[in-house]
């Protein structure tokens, strides 16, 4: 038996395959389930009502969905370009820390209209320094990024737990480590009243859209698909690779750091250590479910943040884990690179 | 700075650094194995962390401490094999494959060990490896203490280190793992089938990692949680480009790592609160950034890492 790259790749197939990745990872999850003794069908329904039951859970999985999707397209992004960014744990907390501090300290008193943008943009520019600094190591010295954005993320997450704890504390939490909140005018509107939706998953999912059309319409999205396909063709083809590399780096971080100013603004008003429960992790598991694409990454994000909504209220009724969520984002990664292997390559005897 | 000396006079710290340094010294063996046959394994967090969980759930359901830690090491190879499965075979990406293997692994760990021990106040605990004391050896100053009275699992890993040393490059074997790492194509004209060597390091490699996660709740501390591998993991694969992808450079490194990681506990203490404690945990994260930086332009990269070898494809 062996593997043959297939001439041509029937659309249809490309469609199913992130359907198929799925369907087989919740089966693999459902062996884990029933020998935890529950009901496997029954808890995938209760997975479904958890997530979208109620007003108040379908406005909690798309409050979840928005930081998912931020951070799955800075992990798409850079995937595409051959960048391996794994930092965006690390990018989005310095994006928190960033929105936060201008929200405190400078901009306080200023209209939300001048403000708000500001903020989104001091973390995006907090997100991008994170990822520049790995990304000169790597063409400096050429140091493989992955190391250094995976360890960058720790740096990062004691960095912001040493400012709220220092400098940023707010002194009236109590004692406990938090930042100082940002002012009301800083919080990002609601998209429904009596719910935690916020302004942020139109603000993702507009991005999604725009990074569809620069990644297929401007030469700036052929640069960096080039680059990540055949860097040595790329380059001799008159690609830029550094200047492509910065340029990919920057959105990338960026929209990492967004991910945490937005999750700031917009859910709590200040920032904690346990701000993100690994959205930048998740991200490359949306980016992956999603096979680098810009618009399938709202999808991902949202059948991410489904699964670990609704593993909650399923563990409380059914008694699994909840850790079970993770488990079948895990697999879903897993079978997806296998699935997608095999739009490319058929099986010859 | 007489606190600094106090510091480095101090038998404890010298004993600690060898502890430290064990789990260390475990995964970047393992990880450089692989990576000497051309396969990198980022899998190596989430299979430390299902070492560390199998080897505390075996011992703490009544299988003694070797069964734990063996137990450990075949955990460890079944996620290799998974790991082989999707890098040999069907030659993905070793990038996304190995953190697709440390999403799983470490999330199957959480949910096996929430399915066996149910939530409970304290965690539970199982009573780990104890020091063994070489007579007349350990007596001595300083020294004693820290080369010669540790628990089995250290010597065991400094053993490994000196083996796999010997393997690589003084059998056969080792010639045909470094061979696949170097040029595939090269080792198959040799009448080596590339695809054995590479299953195999892999595997045994990712054993090693089992074992240094086991190494955590089996000797270094009683109980298992979350999280407990902290990075380790990444800092193996910084190790291993460190240690130019020789055995005997990984122990010295693994050692001067966990040197400069027990030194800045202890100078923690010694400062009393005066610096924040966050940028001392800074520092092994920072170091292993800084030996890349250092490292990396010098080391010699097995020429075949992260490419698939498909047979008559080039």
């Amino acid at each position: 038996m062996r593997f043959e790259r297939r001439e041509h790749r029937p659309v249809a197939l490309v469609i199913a395959t992130p359907l198929i990745a799925i369907a087989a990872a919740l089966a693999i999850a459902g062996v884990l389930i029933a020998i935890a003794g529950a009901p496997v069908l029954e808890a995938y329904w209760r997975i479904l009502v958890g997530a979208f039951g109620s007003r108040l859970s379908a406005t909690e999985t798309l409050t979840r969905a928005t930081p998912l999707i931020l951070t799955g397209l800075a992990a798409a992004v850079a995937f595409r370009a051959r960048l391996w960014n794994i930092g965006a744990e690390g990018q989005l907390y310095l994006g928190a820390i960033a929105a936060a501090w201008a929200g405190s300290h400078l901009f306080g008193s200023w209209p939300s209209i001048v403000q708000i943008p500001l903020l989104l943009l001091f973390g995006a520019v907090a997100g991008m320094i994170l990822l520049l600094v790995p990304l000169w190591l790597r063409l400096r010295f050429s140091v493989d990024e992955v190391v250094t954005t995976l360890l960058l993320n720790f740096v990062a997450v004691l960095f912001v737990s040493m400012l709220i704890d220092t400098v940023l504390k707010d002194p009236t939490a109590f004692g406990w480590p938090q930042s100082q909140s940002v002012s009301d005018a800083a919080m990002l509107p609601k998209l429904l009243a009596r719910s935690r939706l916020h302004l942020g998953l139109v603000i993702a999912i507009v991005l999604a859209f725009v990074l569809a059309f620069v990644q297929s319409r401007t030469v700036f999205g052929m640069q960096s698909r080039a680059a990540g396909i055949n860097p040595q063709g790329a380059a001799f083809a008159g690609v830029p690779l550094g200047r492509t590399l910065v340029a990919v780096a920057c959105i990338s971080g960026g929209l990492a750091g967004l991910a945490g100013a937005v999750e700031v603004m917009g859910v709590q008003g200040y920032v904690t250590t346990n701000l993100s429960p690994g959205y930048g992790y998740s991200g490359i598991v949306v980016a992956m479910l999603a096979n680098l694409s810009p618009l399938g990454v709202v999808l991902a994000g949202l059948f991410t943040a489904t699964m670990f909504v609704g593993a909650d209220g399923m563990s409380r009724s059914l008694g699994i884990p909840s850790y079970i969520a993770d488990v079948i984002v895990a697999l879903s990664l897993l079978s997806m690179l296998v699935a997608v292997f095999f739009t490319q390559y058929g099986i010859r005897r | 700075m007489s606190a600094i000396l106090d510091i480095l006079a101090s038998a404890g710290l010298w004993a600690a650094v060898l502890r430290i340094a064990t789990p260390l010294i475990l995964g970047t063996l393992g990880a450089l194995l692989c990576e000497r046959s051309g396969v990198l394994n980022l899998g190596i967090e989430g299979i430390m962390t299902f070492g560390a969980m199998i080897g505390w759930l075996a011992v703490y359901n009544g299988a003694d401490l070797w069964t734990g830690f063996l137990l450990a090491a075949l955990a460890g190879g079944v996620f290799g094999l998974l790991h082989a499965g999707l890098t040999v075979t069907l030659g993905l990406s070793q990038h996304v494959a190995g953190l697709g293997v440390t999403l799983f692994a470490a999330s199957f760990s959480y949910y096996v060990f929430r399915l066996a021990v149910p939530v409970a106040g304290t965690p539970p605990t199982i009573i780990p490896f104890q020091p063994i004391s070489i007579p007349g050896l350990s007596d001595l100053p300083v020294l004693g203490p820290a080369f010669f009275a540790q628990t089995p699992p250290t010597y065991l890993a400094i053993l490994l280190a000196l083996v796999l040393a010997y393997v690589l490059f003084r059998t056969p074997l080792g010639l045909a793992i470094r061979m696949t790492g170097e040029n595939p194509h090269a080792a198959e004209a040799q009448g080596i089938n590339p695809m054995v060597v590479r299953y195999g390091a892999v595997i045994v490699g990712s054993a090693l990692m089992g074992m240094a996660g086991a190494f955590l709740t089996l000797a270094a501390f009683n109980s298992f949680f979350p999280t407990m591998v902290q990075g380790r993991g990444w800092i193996c694969i910084a190790l291993v480009v460190f240690a130019s992808w020789r055995p005997e450079r990984a122990l010295l490194g693994a050692l001067l790592f966990a040197f400069f990681d027990g030194f800045q506990l202890r100078l923690q203490t010694a400062l009393g609160g005066t610096v924040p404690y966050q940028l001392f945990l800074m520092i092994p994260y920072i170091l292993s950034i800084a030996a890349l930086a250092i490292m990396a332009r010098r080391a010699r990269v097995p020429q075949a890492l992260m490419q698939p070898y498909r047979r008559g494809e080039r």
